[in-house]
């Protein structure tokens, strides 16, 4: 990888634009950087009642005897409710039908555990009490015992026959395939096969705030809770679980501090309706961060294994990927993240002849769900290590071998679906290697690596999901501007990239508007924060109904100044004739249009003039993305996602051989987001996403030994300090090809894929051996030294 | 039931007297007297979220006894300034990006603080070594950083004003409402000062 050359850009004609595109400052940044913002676990309400949870401490039991009467009669004590309070609910998290596996029906996690628990920290009774202290102390008094039962702690085992089942027949939760073109004939083709197998871990979110909230019943009978969640649509499966209707279940979200999937499924939302239902008053429930570690999910641990046929130029010719992930004790949302892993399994290659087998099974540990990424920083973990070694193998550069197999906009991916906006594959990669400069010179002790990786991501849900999302804008009598969408904000800046959208179309400025979000019975249903879809999906819905007003203020200006609508544009908060303004600078434009130097009408004249003709001055708009049926079940074959972010990163890594310890050097990122609404706000995710990419390659791991959590707390469990890594430099490219507003493509997700294989390959590179399983810790590096060093010395 | 224990705080120049038990934490007393902006992340020192400044000092909240701190003066991030009337430091956070969800940023501001104040033009390595206590999980920390720098410079353009607006809006904050000590402190340092000795 040597004297990289950026790969030049097509030309791309983005139009100019006045909000959009700019790096201000997000609408939600101040409150938060003052302390204003209210978060879930800062509410209070009057005559409130605070919750806690009891929890089974062995990963694989009976209940003999769970008796809760001392804990009921403690003063102080409001209610105590058992699995029979709730009368056996379970968590609908997985909808039926959207995957077609009939055979996990009861597998759903139940709310409270009846008769079996089958991980550390399920959950198995509920207390409320006039205070935290009295509710501890009541959890200290339930009599619980248990017949502990034999567990079984690796998704490989737990398929074996004679496994202890958690779910039967074989404890499987999810499986799927991929059958594309002749595999035999393409392995046939090839002049070298290259089998590798390699290893993930469970990985743990740790966002910044436990999971909290406060809930109350309205003295409409309806059960507000307000929560920190990515999904305030929650409120339907929380009606399921309590028999209500879905109209007394209003949940209102809070600015989340942060949630990367963990605040995609139901957390503490559903004990709060059950708890506020049963005692009649408001109750508050916070985890602590060593519950929030138990009692949430992590990302999926997967054994990938690559054979793949190649040619001598590094041409694929055959891929056959076989990939197990571990479930932990519930399903959750096992089947779409393996879907989602399976789909990506390939990489960002055209690969003719594919198959792919993938499976879930759930084992008696942490239940594992969404994470950024959702199974695709696991195949990217698979697919660009094969890379690297496939270039190994050949002797050929890592990126010459990429470069050959890159696809490109027309071709399929490995379930068949074409790729239909920009694949700038080598664009990006040429930029993140480039980044990085000149190589440090490596010594004895101390080896210098390089490595990369290329990586695709889709945004927006499983297009058989009919995914829609709807928001509402409209316009205040004074010119500003109010959106209302039910987007919950979960940091990334979700509201703010609305508000920045609205006010381009509107021709407003960024503080003429205010957003409300994340409420389930007053802003219009959004969908979920997840999968990188609200820019996408909330980011169009604004787009639509942003336009219909402006409709209206463009035609009662043109009818105002005498011309074609064609002929009046928005800007500053005037409505004017755009042939009366020449070409210029914003600062110019704006002294214009105040000036009487062209026919121009303030925006807020407009509105009262739309106002007395009786035209509407807000919408309520719809988005839906496109419909597809599910994939083929014998070939896998079919439409799985709107459309896909296409990345790299490059990093240097040194490698100290006598510690093991890895020092991150430099690291370059560089990423098609389509475009960038705002741009800072892009960086963060980048960067952000990077780290926690880089903290996955070489420090976390969510470590369970039989079951029992070996990395309880922050203590234990490290996440990235500033001092661990530089910043990630961050290269932001524009095709302006997204199926989001203004071209935008999604970045949440992409932005961490390409992190940990980078490193991963940099050390191999450092080393001249590969370690098979992330995070690589310097035990493992030492342990590669040493067969490094054994396979020097022989013959 | 354990004996509680009546003892003053000054938080934000507000004064409070509270009854408090031996074993209550600062972090708890404080969101109980309201000061939410003090977030509870791990309560075991690990994250910083609940970081304030004690008599002048930083100090994660969660590892001082709530009686530690009889007397003394306490800063919260809320306290350096408002929507209104933002701080230099929270308005650089706010530009530079370095604000995701929001959840370590009163920390952060408030170890901001605390190294400017000791240090006014800090290099990158002495920003990373001041904010190593303190946990992000959304930003990489790059705009972090960035968002020190920014405050270091418009700190130091405003020292070398000749009426330094800061200090003005720190001193009208403070209940006092005392001049600045005259030394390059950055703010509210008649606060600091004040209960210093009794801690």
């Amino acid at each position: 990888m040597k004297n990289i050359v950026p790969k030049p850009l097509p030309e791309v004609h983005l139009p100019p634009l006045r909000q959009v595109g700019q790096p201000l400052r997000r609408v939600d940044a101040l409150g938060k950087a003052v302390g204003a913002t209210v978060y879930a676990a800062d509410f209070t309400m009057p005559n409130m009642l605070h919750a806690k949870v009891f929890r089974s401490p062995v990963p694989s039991a009976r209940i003999i005897v769970l008796d809760v009467s001392k804990a009921r009669d403690l003063a102080g004590v409001a209610c105590v409710m058992t699995s029979e309070d709730v009368h056996g609910a379970k968590l609908n998290t997985d909808l039926p039908g959207q995957t077609g596996h009939d055979a996990r029906a009861g597998s759903d996690a139940p709310v409270l555990a009846s008769d079996i628990v089958r991980y550390v920290g399920e959950p198995i009774a509920l207390v409320a009490a006039e205070s935290l202290e009295i509710a501890e102390a009541a959890l200290r008094l339930i009599d619980l015992q248990l017949e502990e039962l034999p567990g079984v702690f690796d998704p490989i085992e737990a398929m074996k026959p004679g496994a202890p089942i958690l779910f039967a027949p074989n404890n499987v939760v999810a499986e799927y395939k991929i059958r594309k073109g002749d595999l035999d004939a393409g392995m046939a083709e090839a002049d070298v096969i290259v089998d590798n197998t390699f290893k993930m871990p469970f990985v743990e979110h740790a966002y910044l705030e436990p999971d909290a909230g406060v809930a109350w019943v309205d003295e409409q009978s309806v059960i507000n809770i307000r929560v920190c969640t990515q999904v305030i649509e929650h409120f339907r499966s929380i009606a399921r679980a309590l028999n209500v209707p879905q109209n007394r279940i209003r949940i209102r979200g809070t600015m989340v501090g942060g949630g990367f999937g963990s605040k995609e499924d139901i957390t503490v939302e559903i004990f709060l309706a059950f708890l506020t239902r049963e005692t009649g008053r408001p109750v508050k429930l916070v985890y602590t961060r060593e519950e929030a570690f138990a009692a949430t999910s992590k990302r999926h641990p997967f054994t990938i294994t690559h054979r793949t046929g190649v040619k001598k130029d590094g041409r694929i010719t055959a891929c056959q990927i076989k990939m197990v992930a571990d479930s932990g004790a519930y399903p959750y949302l096992t089947p779409y993240v393996l879907l989602y892993a399976t789909g990506m399994a390939a990489g960002p290659y055209k690969i003719d002849n594919l198959h792919v087998d993938s499976v879930a099974a759930a084992t008696n540990q942490t239940f594992t769900s969404a994470f950024r990424g959702f199974g695709g920083p696991q195949a990217a973990l698979g697919y660009e290590q094969q890379m690297d070694e496939i270039a190994k193998e050949l002797e050929l550069d890592p990126l010459a071998v990429r470069r050959i197999n890159y696809m490109k906009t027309g071709d399929t991916t490995g379930t068949g679906q074409e790729i239909k906006s920009a694949a700038w594959l080598e664009e990006t990669a040429t930029r993140a290697l480039a980044a990085l400069g000149e190589r440090t010179p490596s010594t004895p002790m101390r080896r210098i690596g390089r490595g990369m990786a290329s990586t695709f991501q889709s945004y927006g849900r499983i297009m058989w999901f009919h995914d829609t999302s709807r928001a509402w804008v409209g316009m205040e009598q004074d010119g500003s501007v109010v959106i209302r969408c039910g987007v919950p904000d979960i940091g990334a800046g979700q509201s703010n990239s609305l508000c920045q959208i609205a006010a381009e179309i509107l021709g407003v400025s960024l503080d003429q508007v205010t957003i409300y979000a994340t409420d389930s019975a007053v802003t219009p249903l959004a969908g979920t924060s997840t999968a990188t879809r609200q820019l996408y999906m909330s980011g169009n819905a604004v787009s639509q109904a942003a336009n219909e007003v402006r409709k209206n203020l463009i035609g009662l200006a043109a009818s105002e100044f005498g011309v074609g609508p064609e002929k009046v544009d928005l800007a500053f908060s005037y409505a004017y004739v755009v042939d009366d303004v020449a070409e210029g600078g914003s600062s110019e434009l704006e002294a214009v249009l105040e000036s009487d130097n062209c026919r121009s009408m303030n925006i807020s004249e407009v509105v009262r003039k739309c106002a007395a003709r009786g035209l509407s001055l807000s919408h309520l708009a719809q988005f839906n993305a496109p419909f597809t049926d599910g994939l083929d079940p014998e070939t896998g074959q079919g439409d799985i996602w709107p459309d896909f972010t296409f990345g790299a990163q490059a990093v240097e890594v040194a490698v100290d051989v006598e510690t093991g310890e890895i020092e991150l050097l430099k690291s370059a990122a560089c990423h098609d987001v389509g475009r960038a609404i705002n741009p800072a706000a892009v960086q963060g995710q980048i960067c952000g996403g990077s780290h926690q990419g880089l903290g996955y390659a070489m420090m976390e791991d969510f470590e369970l030994q039989e079951g029992i959590i070996k990395t309880p707390s922050l203590a234990e469990y490290l996440i990235p300090t500033v001092l661990d890594f530089p910043s990630t430099e961050v290269i932001i490219l524009e095709s302006g090809t997204g199926v989001g507003p203004f071209g935008a493509k999604g970045i949440g997700e992409p932005a961490l894929t390409p992190a940990a294989p980078a490193v991963a390959n940099a050390v191999a590179d450092a080393l001249g051996v590969r370690i098979a399983q992330i995070p690589l810790t310097p035990k493992r590096v030492l342990g590669a030294v040493g067969k490094a060093r054994t396979e020097r010395h022989q013959p | 039931m354990r004996r509680a224990t009546l003892i003053t705080l000054q938080v934000n120049g507000r004064k409070h007297e509270v009854a408090v038990q031996p074993n209550a934490v600062l972090l708890h007393t404080l969101r109980d007297l309201g000061y939410t902006d003090v977030k509870n992340g791990c309560e075991i020192g690990e994250c910083g979220a609940c970081a304030v400044l004690l008599n002048g000092q930083p100090v994660n909240s969660c590892m001082v006894l709530t009686v530690q701190a009889d007397g003394a003066t306490i800063t919260t991030n809320a306290g350096l300034g408002t929507i209104d009337k933002p701080h230099v430091i929270q308005e650089a956070f706010a530009d530079t990006g370095a604000v995701q969800c929001g959840f370590c940023t009163s920390g952060m501001v408030i170890a901001t603080v605390a190294l400017l104040d000791q240090n006014p033009d800090p290099t990158e390595a002495e920003i990373r070594e001041a904010l190593s206590g303190n946990l992000c999980r959304c930003t990489g920390y790059g705009q972090i950083i960035s968002a020190v720098q920014l405050a270091a410079e418009r700190l130091s353009d405003l020292a070398s004003s000749p009426a330094s607006s800061l200090r003005e809006d720190a001193s009208s904050r403070s209940e006092e409402g005392r001049e600045s000590d005259p030394e390059d402190r950055i703010l509210l340092a008649d606060e600091q000062m004040e209960g210093g000795e009794r801690s």
